[in-house]
């Protein structure tokens, strides 16, 4: 026989209480699987919490996002500089850009700007530097294509040719000044 | 069966013609058909039914995109697995294992031989048919272990085990309820204990004494491990097992499992509902069908008392069907050790306290005393289903649910 820890009483359940546990278990059983059925059944009334993602919403998708939500980048060429701006600050060169001396408008032409959305990791730098909010972001999302080509959009088409776009410069101070004097002069007459 | 078919060929002039023996052949055989499409459709609707209850439950929604509602469900997963390629282990014995599925949906088949539907459709009312069913749905063991075995693979060999050991242990407490049953209404024929209820609640069997309504749940829940439903669906137990015994079949095997699966679970609603709540016991009811439609041709007349009676009977067996669903959404599965204390610890000694008991009851207590319980257990029933609703209403008004009371969406 094995020792005995000297602090180890000898206890022993006495029977009645293993009888009145053997009826608590049923009690308990009954119990708590009444409740269970309770709660499942009031799921069965409760209302689903399902989203029935593409085509079963109570609004598109798209137009629940937040306004500044970052989605696939789109170009408006005719506000576009040129300025490649977008095409270097872009950390993983998803946006191509070619621009070239035109001989017969004799001007500087756009001839492609093509942007790798499967590349794209939606940071935003581009849409930060932009300077006339050419390139933004839409809310567009849904990228999945069968074919990954599909994802570089070309704004500009194949053989199109864009003419950059001109920030009109900003009048000197005097002559603003002398223009607003004219204005002043006109009113008092 | 045989009266209802002696009416039609004494009604109709051309089956007068042929010989006696024909017209019974023809029409068991169309019956057989009958039971075959109902177990079929039964299979698919009830699987259908079971992932939008199981769907709610969960807060989910269920499948609802193939055909109106996803009704069509069952049928898209029915042909996909019928398109699958028919594969047999290498290793694995051909004929026990090609054998098996056969055995497993025989044993249920041949259940529905006894289940009566209505006072007259029933294809055979056997004289010993309580005990034709026990016997018969144990030929499912065999069915399951030889799977189990032929499949040469572990999982599908102790799922086999499993499910052995627990119908074995399980028959016990059920055969003893279905003893108790047999004791009190003194018959073993099914139309018989059916007979011996009434349509009226009170007269039903489990609200006749507090120990039949006590004897209910060792039968119900003994069928439930009979037909490996939740909490004892230990041998597919998908966690442990892969899916248990059917784990390498596929294809049209694979559909016979299921279809065995979903007509036992109609079984576990039709045998507690013929037992203990009066099966097809309509009362007045097919009478006031009648004069509202204004029959009177006996043929006729008796089509809609059994269609009348058939409603009846199977609105019983699906709300238990329901039951034996949501159950399976409820409960965390057993282990096996809990699983056999359950069974032996537990409902074999209820079963027989209950069965001994009983006994006494009827020497002792006289009948307008039963007939008295027998209302008082009625009403304890009604405010027991009153109280369940309210705990649900209680559930609800808790947590602060939305509620959505359309079940289809």
């Amino acid at each position: 026989m094995r020792e005995r820890h000297p602090r180890s009483v000898n206890f022993e359940i006495p029977r009645y209480i293993l009888f009145m546990t053997y009826f608590s278990n049923i009690k308990t059983a009954v119990s708590t699987v009444f409740e269970g059925m309770t709660i499942t059944f009031s799921h069965l009334l409760r209302e689903p919490m399902t989203i029935q993602y593409p085509d079963r919403t109570p609004l598109p998708v798209k137009d629940t996002l937040p306004p500044r939500y970052r989605g696939f980048l789109c170009v408006r060429p005719e506000i576009c500089t040129a300025c490649t701006l977008c095409q270097k600050t872009c950390p993983i060169d998803c946006i191509v850009i070619e621009h070239s001396k035109d001989e017969e408008l004799k001007q500087r032409v756009m001839t492609r700007f093509d942007i790798d959305m499967a590349k794209c990791m939606f940071c935003g730098l581009c849409t930060e530097q932009c300077s006339t909010g050419a390139i933004y972001f839409t809310n567009e999302f849904e990228a999945s294509t069968s074919n990954i080509k599909d994802l570089v959009f070309k704004f500009i088409k194949q053989g199109e040719k864009v003419i950059p776009y001109k920030i009109p410069r900003k009048k000197k101070p005097a002559a603003a000044a002398a223009e607003t004097q004219a204005a002043a002069k006109e009113k008092k007459e | 069966m045989q009266p209802f078919i002696d009416q039609i060929i004494s009604e109709c002039e051309i089956l007068q013609g042929l010989p006696l023996w024909f017209s019974y052949l023809i029409f068991q055989l169309i019956f057989c058909g009958i039971i075959f499409v109902f177990v079929a459709v039964f299979a698919m609707l009830a699987g259908y039914a079971e992932r939008r209850v199981a769907g709610r439950i969960q807060s989910r929604i269920g499948p609802n995109r193939v055909g109106p509602q996803g009704i069509l469900q069952s049928l898209a997963d029915g042909i996909k697995v019928f398109l699958k390629e028919d594969i047999i282990p290498t290793h694995a014995d051909h004929i026990l294992f090609r054998l098996a599925p056969y055995f497993i949906f025989i044993g249920m088949f041949l259940s529905f031989v006894a289940i009566p539907f209505s006072s007259q459709w029933v294809i055979a009312d056997l004289d010993i048919g309580i005990f034709y069913l026990l016997a018969v749905e144990s030929l499912v063991v065999i069915g399951i272990v030889m799977s189990g075995w032929a499949s040469n693979n572990k999982w599908s060999l102790l799922g086999g085990m499993r499910s052995a050991a627990q119908i074995v242990s399980y028959e016990v407490p059920v055969a003893l309820t279905i003893l108790l049953v047999v004791m009190y209404s003194g018959t073993m024929s099914i139309q018989g204990i059916i007979m011996a209820q009434g349509a009226a609640p009170w007269n039903w069997n489990i609200f006749q004494t507090p120990f039949l309504f006590v004897a209910f749940f060792p039968l119900f829940m003994g069928s439930l491990a009979e037909g490996n439903r939740m909490p004892f669906d230990m041998p597919e137990a998908e966690s442990e097992l892969v899916s248990g015994y059917n784990t390498e079949y596929s294809g049209f095997r694979f559909v016979i499992f299921f279809f065995a699966e979903f007509s036992n679970l109609y079984l576990i609603g039709a045998l507690a509902t013929v037992l203990f709540f009066g099966g097809w016991q309509a009362g007045p009811l097919p009478d006031f069908v009648n004069g509202l439609l204004g029959i009177e041709t006996p043929l006729s007349a008796a089509i809609v008392k059994n269609l009348v009676e058939l409603c009846v009977f199977m609105f019983k067996s699906l709300c238990l069907v329901f039951i034996v669903i949501q159950l399976r959404w409820t409960l965390p599965r057993v282990r096996v050790d809990q699983l056999m204390n359950i069974c032996w610890k537990y409902l074999v000694p209820v079963a027989f306290f209950n069965l001994v008991v009983m006994g006494i009851w009827m020497v002792v207590v006289p009948e307008y005393v039963t007939d008295i319980v027998a209302l008082c257990m009625t009403a304890c029933g009604v405010l027991l289903l009153g109280y369940f609703f309210y705990r649900v209403a209680w559930q609800l008004k808790n947590t602060k649910a939305r509620l959505r009371f359309n079940p289809l969406s």
